[in-house]
């Protein structure tokens, strides 16, 4: 099979990576980019561990060809916040314990900020309803749907005084 | 899961795909993938080519024709068309949040979810009761076909081998028409286990002047059920017309049967939301 190139914005950063036509955009993500935060848990496009926004979009990207990503601007969770000045979202999610074991948290977040990015003030229902393709096997949904609120609450906060 | 190995050919344009199907038996279109990948993944489809259509401009977007009508692009996604026109349908806005979830909504289109045919995918039951149409392209030309008869079998539709699915066609939305879907989930796939689509146009005295309902999770292949509609038409939709009608909607159709529901419920649940989509239709346009 002869190899495709692929050229993309990832996290900002022009990239560019020469790949079998079958290679699925997550493991691209993490083996040739490693960019590892972004996790494969069921790899049957159902639980949502490897969420990242394909031009500002959430997406499961072990359902994505990496070819498919050609040309897009691609975000991860290490495109969203670092140690030492995270995300708001990654924040309330600390402040909510939002996470037990983690696993599942990367796409959590990314679906959240997706989320967010669309609707500043969502309620309850409107946030379990957006992460309902995001499964977290720890501990339920309680405090990760609080981290989503007390996150779109300081967004707003900081748009307003902007 | 990594799929079979396949080689893989960007589309540059419409007429370009069309000549890849043509000259390739083993090609197979791409647009969202989010039906296909999964398939390849588990190797239950090998295509030894991919032909991505999934930047053409040209099959994208949600138009309003000359006549009313809505011409909704075969990439449209299920996002896209959430924030369209099309959700003027009642029908269209209950079914679209069932599907998926959020990323798999932002990917999958109106076009693959049609010709990927799903024994039990939501939109093809509301595109069945809106009587809507399907516009199929070839090298040779277009033509357009009644989504009723498109779909024939499980993950079989009238798209021959070297045909696109273009667009979908919905009927000028009417102010004398209400809409409605209703159905089983079931509940970790979010599948329906039956779904019904009802559409009712109000004539003269309040009487149901025409009706469309679209029936999916039931049969081998989402299907319009004529028999209810025959029995609405000419009635004032009281609660008993409407479950007289809804107790038509199965028939003497072969019903799925699996570990989630067996042929007797089934049946029982598409009745069920059969009255309960036809009444929800009235209640909108009452």
């Amino acid at each position: 099979m002869a190899e495709l190139h692929v050229a993309l914005e990832v996290n900002g950063e022009h990239r560019e990576v020469d790949v079998e036509p079958r290679t699925l955009l997550v493991t691209m993500l993490r083996e040739d980019l490693e960019l590892t935060g972004t996790h494969v848990g069921c790899d049957t496009s159902q639980c949502g561990a490897c969420t990242v926004h394909v031009d500002g979009r959430a997406v499961k990207s072990c359902t994505v060809l990496a070819a498919q990503a050609d040309g897009t601007s691609v975000t991860t969770i290490e495109g969203l916040g670092q140690v030492g000045s995270l995300h708001p979202i990654q924040q309330a999610f600390w402040d909510k314990h939002g996470l037990q074991c983690g696993f599942c948290t990367p796409g959590m977040i990314m679906a959240a900020a997706d989320l967010v990015a669309r609707n500043p003030d969502p309620s309850e229902a409107e946030i379990r309803h957006a992460i309902a393709g995001n499964i977290c096997r720890c501990t339920g949904y309680h405090n990760i749907v609080a981290a989503v609120r007390e996150a779109a609450a300081v967004m707003r906060g900081a748009a307003a005084s902007a | 899961m990594i799929p079979a190995a396949f080689e893989y050919t960007r589309a540059s344009s419409l007429q370009d795909a069309l000549g890849i199907l043509a000259s390739d038996e083993g090609a197979k279109v791409i647009a969202g993938g989010q039906s296909l990948l999964p398939l390849m993944k588990l190797r239950l489809a090998q295509p030894a080519r991919l032909v991505d259509i999934g930047r053409l401009a040209e099959l994208r977007g949600v138009r309003r024709l000359d006549d009313g009508r809505l011409s909704v692009g075969a990439l449209t996604t299920y996002a896209e068309l959430a924030d369209s026109p099309a959700v003027r349908y009642g029908v269209v806005a209950d079914a679209l949040p069932g599907i998926g979830d959020v990323q798999v909504r932002n990917r999958g289109t109106v076009g693959g979810a049609v010709a990927h045919a799903d024994p039990a995918s939501d939109l093809p039951a509301a595109l069945l009761a809106l009587d809507a149409e399907v516009v199929v392209q070839s090298a040779a030309g277009s033509r357009t076909v009644p989504v009723d008869g498109f779909f024939q079998g499980a993950f079989t539709t009238a798209l021959a081998r070297d045909e696109i699915l273009a667009a979908v066609i919905l009927p000028a939305p009417r102010a004398d028409a209400g809409s409605a879907y209703a159905s089983l989930e079931q509940r970790a796939s979010g599948y329906p286990i039956a779904g019904v689509a009802a559409v009712v146009v109000l004539g003269a005295g309040g009487l149901i002047e025409w009706a469309g309902v679209g029936v999916t999770g039931v049969s081998d292949h989402p299907y319009r059920a004529r028999e209810v509609e025959a029995a609405l038409v000419g009635t004032t939709g009281s609660p008993e017309a409407v479950a007289a009608a809804a107790a038509l909607v199965v028939g003497d159709r072969e019903v799925n049967a699996d570990i989630h529901a067996g042929r007797e419920y089934r049946a029982a649940m598409a009745v069920v939301h059969a009255r309960r989509a036809i009444g929800a239709a009235l209640a909108r346009v009452r």
